[in-house]
């Protein structure tokens, strides 16, 4: 306490112009981020889970690893653009940018693992081992969403941590099994979590 | 019923222009609203406006802050008149969402007009 108060009087006296130029951020920023908060897409989320469903029964009836890493590839970019488009209707609705500072939060605490992830995958093909794919793939998506989430409501980070703990079952599980791991998470925790946010978050 | 009013925004630029920054900060900071001058106070006035209605754990989480202090800042917001709570449960989970009022709104508005003319009185040579 006393440190503070001594921080306190050592600090410049702020400029009344600075001051207020402060506080006017300040309720900007408050006003951005329980925006923000709330407008988490939920159903979005939902949906994901739905099509990663219909993606895991398509990909487990594949048996050239090319197709089946094609069809995990389409059902990313289906996914990435039902996030974008749920995110884009989000801020047009709450009269937001979509590059508004939680957003910019959200995207640099989610692309480094996701960008990590295209490196391992990349690797990993190329030293033949695909059935690797899915405790990496399960592992970094819930790295990125507690890391992109972290600003977010409770049950974002939380749906993160699961994730990470199914992508840890997936690496010890027999690698035939890495299909059901990329239902179980990518399909129903997206459905479960999805539909938490969607009704308690409005939306 | 509030406690506090503020300044019209160009009463507070008049107030201003002419007199030196110690001065006007005397007499800004007499003229503020001082139950939402408050940091926390500010933060959750500033997060309602932009809401319908938060929770107690949604504003906790928005404004990082612990139990306690929410708690403490909202019970004066309430008491100014500023914000009202609503209790009921969700399931077996007592809910409690916050809702900021016409008061409280209006008292937001007036302490933006007020930083606003603050600005622009300070930046007028």
């Amino acid at each position: 306490m006393k440190q503070e108060t001594a921080r306190r009087e050592k600090e410049p006296t702020p400029s009344l112009h600075g001051r207020a130029a402060d506080n006017l951020e300040y309720i900007r920023d408050a006003m951005q981020r329980s925006r923000e908060f709330t407008a988490v897409p939920g159903y979005a989320g939902a949906l994901m889970g739905v099509t990663a469903i219909g993606a895991g029964f398509i990909a487990e009836t594949q048996t050239e690893p090319l197709f089946w890493l094609a069809t995990w590839m389409i059902e990313a970019l289906l996914a990435f653009l039902i996030g974008v488009l749920a995110m884009w209707q989000k801020s047009k609705m709450s009269d937001t940018a979509l590059n508004s500072l939680p957003a910019r939060k959200f995207a640099l605490g989610f692309a480094p693992p996701i960008i990590s992830g295209v490196i391992l995958t990349a690797l990993i093909l190329y030293k033949g081992s695909p059935s690797l794919l899915p405790p990496v793939w399960i592992t970094l998506y819930g790295v990125s969403v507690v890391t992109g989430g972290s600003y977010s409501v409770r049950p974002v980070p939380l749906m993160g941590w699961l994730f990470i703990l199914t992508g840890a079952a997936a690496t010890v599980a027999r690698p035939e099994l890495g299909n059901y791991f990329m239902i179980a998470s990518f399909g129903f925790l997206h459905i479960v979590f999805g539909l938490v946010i969607g009704r308690k978050y409005g939306g | 019923m509030k406690k506090a009013t503020a300044n019209k925004g160009s009463d507070g630029a008049d107030r201003i222009r002419g007199v030196s920054a110690a001065d006007a900060a005397e007499r800004v900071s007499s003229a503020l609203d001082k139950v939402i001058h408050e940091r926390m106070r500010l933060g959750i006035v500033s997060a309602l406006a932009a809401n319908d209605k938060l929770s107690f754990s949604d504003l906790k989480s928005v404004l990082n802050a612990s139990d306690g202090n929410i708690s403490a800042h909202a019970r004066k917001l309430e008491d100014a008149g500023y914000i009202v709570c609503e209790k009921s449960f969700s399931g077996r989970t007592p809910l409690t969402e916050y809702m900021l009022t016409d008061a409280g709104r209006d008292a937001l508005q007036k302490y933006l007009d007020h930083m606003e003319a603050l600005i622009n009185a300070i930046k007028q040579p």
